[in-house]
């Protein structure tokens, strides 16, 4: 099997969640390549190289500076036939899931969306996916020219850089005109980390009430002492605690981190979907009876607004 | 400017829990069964923009007989008119190349709106293929409606992390966050207009195409295993983080 | 025969109960525990229609039937009965009436604004001596002219403070007993009128509750609903109207103790199982979910009855009798089901129980539909028509 695997930029750097899939992709076959698109990107293709593919194509453009699928889509397409790969692979991101839905879609392929896991059965791609939310999982399978999926961030360990070196291939972007004009550009602020590639997230949600914008003060300063993303519960949102960008579950984000702390949150299903993939949930909560307990490791019954102090005070001493 | 919405009828997220996994294969719920909720943003977005921008917004599913109940929550929010395309087999390009059939039928529509994800198929496929079948532009991730036009709109995305303010041309079709709005609730005149009009049924052959067959194919399902999970309670804070600093996950 | 709801009631009974999930249910306990009442949740019911469900559209109601009254008076109760009370005071005590007895004039005049909600109503009958010996009351009206002159005192009046619209009852002919009684409609602002609100209460702690104080409050005739010495048959049917609701309501309330039971039954343990696995705590959850269906008959009979014109005064008794004691019942049990937490007002379930006692009381005690139910059985009692009857549900007139 051949694999070529969609390496995402953003500002001429590699989006980290790439590599899990091209960690993935060197998981299954040597017969590895990358596609890496946008402006400047030359260190990211050589990365690539370094972290495993054999042949790294590599269109580098002003007009690729930002995703714009029309453009991407169209270059995803001309090296797919010219790598005459047999799978096509990239981190379910946003930007990821459009470029493999338009690719897949264009030539009537099928995408296994969204995988926890992929294997191979012969020449075969076979991806482990969550579908009813999390609450049923299959193996699915996809006939089609070519076999597509996406790979859930923070699903694979990432390819390490080994110091090899790849064919870099340019390629000549296709001759396609984009039909969406990018007006602004916001970024997050620098050190934020995002929920999806988060190794710890603290969240906090209805139990926050009392003083909300205490309680999001005090998660946030033990969120700093850990370097954790700050996650909430919908409860939290909808009653405008927080902004939404910050919800887990079922309509927010789905994250998988290494360490959940759920501070005053109930453990809602439409939560519990969203990060009861975590390795280890820590639940922090005056009811002793609330449902999260029933999914966590660890705990402390009490008020967030006296454990969490703590918890950030006994870190600061211990890391 | 006519608006179209797009919605899928799905599991109450309530009672997801209880999905068996021989009905998910079968698709065959017991459960109770709304409209999607990121589709209740799309349904939302649309009829607000149809207030702010003028035009009207009519609402479309693929399903069985039952989805029509999900074309009766679109009416009685404020939809003006409904299509049911009946199909239960299609998978994403099936379900996209039906809505694109119906959108060309049509022949006035200038946005389409859904939501980002269903909480039951999970793939976020159908929005792009669905703009990729009709050769429009789409932009996903959509958390506001700055501008309409009668040929253009401007939309502010939410992409990872960022936030992207972007004008395309329409027609073009958009997949809605939550962010984009709450959704209102129906009032009782509107439900009671909903629950009367005869809403017209198509199927694939009425619109002249041949649903492709699907390209997923998905097998053994089964039911995730249980978090073994058995929760330590400490006294304090303090030996919380020992626990966590033993565990190695800080 | 068929027990099925048609779509407009799926479709209602989805709406109310997503309201009362989403805005009344999250924020209510903090009302209740401060004794404040939720203003806020007014505009938001007119906007969805309930607050003039059953009245004709040309009246500015949203033109459903009397089941969807039923339907709306369960789902707010199932998050708090002081937010069903509204209903049946504001709706059914006091719109209804005026769509039942008002004229045509008085229907555009003052059935209409109560009807979108931009007038609050409230139902004035109970005084500290009158309760459910209505014959005993004392409020006064003088004829002077065109109009009426008012005085006296009432008392335990829900949204006494909050109301634009109070429909008062006072004896036009003391001498006359019952049959001297007569309806008013008295408008916030007129001279003489004041309100004020009750504290102390076992329940229902976010509601509004109150008493009507009138100082020769000048009222003219064409406020008058009814004709004069009407008003005891007036109050009658208002509250045939009104014990609908709270039957309905009661159910409601069962279902939210009976959720809150199984959820806790399954989650806590005690002696190394579920508690759920226990017969006698099994008893209790049997008993709330038989207690539920056969609320739930009784009052959605009424509302098939009143959709069809049909007089229902024992029928409703029945409801009303049955489904406020099984939600007592059913409160009782779920504390004690819920244990210490049950008893603490963190969990919510005590709540309930309050609230439930005063259904039991207001409306008709419980003693006093045991008596009416006593001489119906007996053949000693027979409802004779009224001169203006709740008209049956006509969707065509309903809608236009």
């Amino acid at each position: 099997m051949q694999i070529l695997v969609f390496i995402e930029t953003d500002g001429g750097a590699a989006v980290a969640s790439s590599w899990e899939a091209l960690g993935k992709a060197l998981s299954l076959t040597d017969q590895v390549s990358a596609l890496v698109i946008g402006e400047n990107v030359g260190d990211v293709a050589a990365e690539a190289g370094s972290r495993g593919a054999k042949t790294v194509y590599v269109i580098d453009d002003a007009s690729r500076a930002l995703f714009d699928l029309d453009l991407y889509a169209a270059d995803a397409s001309n090296v797919l036939s010219q790598s005459e790969a047999d799978a096509f692979l990239a981190s379910h991101t946003g930007n990821g899931r459009d470029l493999m839905a338009a690719v897949g879609f264009d030539l009537q392929a099928g995408v296994l969306a969204d995988c926890l896991d992929l294997s191979a059965d012969g020449d075969k791609l076979v991806g482990l996916r969550p579908i009813y939310s999390g609450n049923i999982l299959v193996d699915a399978t996809t006939s089609g020219p070519v076999q597509l999926a996406t790979l859930r961030p923070r699903a694979a360990a990432p390819a390490e850089p080994t110091g090899a070196s790849a064919d870099i291939v340019s390629v000549t972007p296709a001759a396609v005109a984009g039909r969406v004009e990018v007006q602004k550009v916001e970024r997050a602020e620098a050190g934020e980390i995002s929920l999806t590639d988060a190794n710890v997230i603290v969240s906090g949600g209805r139990g926050v009430s009392k003083d909300p914008e205490l309680g999001f003060k005090l998660i946030g300063e033990l969120a700093d002492t850990l370097g954790a993303a700050v996650g909430a519960s919908r409860a939290a949102v909808d009653a405008g605690f927080i902004e939404y960008k910050h919800q887990v579950g079922q309509t927010g984000k789905v994250v998988r981190p290494d360490l959940y702390i759920a501070c005053g949150i109930s453990g809602a299903v439409q939560h519990l979907a969203g990060m009861n993939a975590s390795k280890v949930i820590v639940a922090i909560n005056k009811d002793s009876e609330a449902p999260i307990f029933s999914v966590a490791n660890y705990g402390i019954v009490g008020d967030l607004f006296d454990v969490v102090p703590a918890m950030n005070e006994a870190a600061k001493g211990k890391l | 400017m006519k608006y179209l919405v797009c919605v899928k009828q799905a599991p109450d997220t309530a009672e997801l829990p209880k999905v068996k996994a021989e009905e998910a294969a079968s698709g065959e719920l017991s459960i109770q069964l709304v409209v999607n909720p990121w589709d209740e943003h799309a349904l939302e977005s649309a009829i607000q923009s149809s207030e702010d921008y003028g035009g009207s917004v009519g609402v479309i599913t693929v399903g069985g007989e039952k989805a029509i109940d999900a074309l009766r929550s679109g009416l009685a929010m404020g939809c003006a008119e409904a299509t049911l395309i009946e199909d239960t087999e299609a998978d994403a390009w099936g379900v996209a190349t039906l809505l694109a059939a119906a959108i060309e039928q049509m022949g006035d529509v200038d946005l389409v709106f859904t939501g980002q994800l269903t909480v039951d198929g999970n793939s976020g496929m159908v929005p792009i293929a669905l703009a990729r079948k009709l050769g429009w532009p789409v932009l996903t991730g959509v958390a506001k409606i700055i501008e309409v036009t009668d040929d253009s709109i401007v939309v502010e995305r939410v992409v990872g992390e960022a936030r992207l303010t972007v004008k395309t041309q329409a027609p073009a079709v958009l997949s809605v966050i939550k962010e984009i709005g709450e959704p209102r609730y129906p009032t009782f005149i509107k439900i009671r207009k909903a629950a009367r009009v005869k809403i017209p049924t198509l199927t694939a052959s009425d619109l002249g195409v041949d649903a492709p067959a699907p390209v997923v194919q998905m097998d053994n399902y089964r039911k995730p295993p249980a978090r073994d999970a058995h929760v330590q309670l400490f006294d304090n804070a303090s030996d919380l983080v020992d626990a966590l600093l033993a565990e190695k996950v800080l | 025969m068929d027990f099925a709801f048609i779509t407009e009631h799926e479709m209602v009974q989805k709406t109310v109960r997503d309201f009362a999930e989403k805005e009344i249910r999250p924020v209510i306990g903090e009302y209740d525990r401060e004794h404040k009442y939720p203003h806020f949740l007014l505009p938001k019911m007119a906007e969805l229609g309930v607050m003039g469900i059953c009245i004709p559209v040309r009246y500015g109601g949203a033109g459903m039937d009397y089941i969807s009254l039923g339907i709306v008076s369960e789902a707010l109760e199932w998050a708090d009965a002081s937010v069903r009370e509204t209903i049946a005071v504001h709706l059914a005590l006091n719109a209804m009436t005026v769509f039942q007895w008002g004229t045509e004039e008085q229907k555009q005049r003052l059935l209409a604004p109560l009807a979108t909600g931009a007038k609050v109503g409230c139902f004035g009958l109970t005084e500290s001596g009158a309760g459910s010996d209505v014959a005993a009351l004392k409020a006064t009206a003088r004829k002077d002219g065109d109009d009426y002159i008012l005085d006296g005192e009432k008392m335990w009046i829900t949204l006494a403070d909050v109301a634009d619209y109070l429909l008062v009852f006072a004896k036009t002919d003391p001498a006359k007993k019952h049959r001297g009684i007569t309806a008013f409609m008295l408008e916030r602002g007129m001279a003489g009128l004041s309100t004020g609100a009750i504290e102390d209460k076992m329940g229902v702690w976010a509601s509004n509750t109150g008493w009507i104080a009138m100082n020769a409050v000048r009222v003219p005739a064409r406020n008058r609903i009814g004709e004069e010495g009407e008003g005891f048959k007036v109050a009658m049917s208002a509250l045939d109207n009104a014990r609908y609701t709270v039957a309905a309501g009661a159910s409601g309330g069962i279902r939210a103790v009976m959720e809150a039971s199984l959820r806790y039954s399954q989650e806590r343990e005690t002696f190394g199982k579920k508690i759920a696995e226990h017969q006698l705590v099994q008893q209790m959850l049997a008993k709330m979910a038989l207690n539920y269906d056969i609320a739930t008959l009784l009052w959605q009979r009424v509302g098939w009855l009143k959709n069809q014109g049909v007089r229902n005064t024992r029928e409703t008794s029945q409801a009303k009798w049955f489904a406020t004691e099984a939600a007592w019942e059913a409160a009782s049990d779920a504390v004690q089901i819920h244990g210490a937490y049950g008893f603490s007002a963190e969990y919510g379930v005590e709540r309930y129980l309050r609230n439930a006692k005063g259904a039991a009381i207001y409306e008709g005690t419980t003693q006093i539909h045991q008596l009416l139910q006593a001489t119906y059985a007996l053949g000693w009692r027979r409802d004779k028509p009224l001169r203006c009857e709740l008209p049956a549900y006509d969707p065509e007139y309903w809608q236009e």
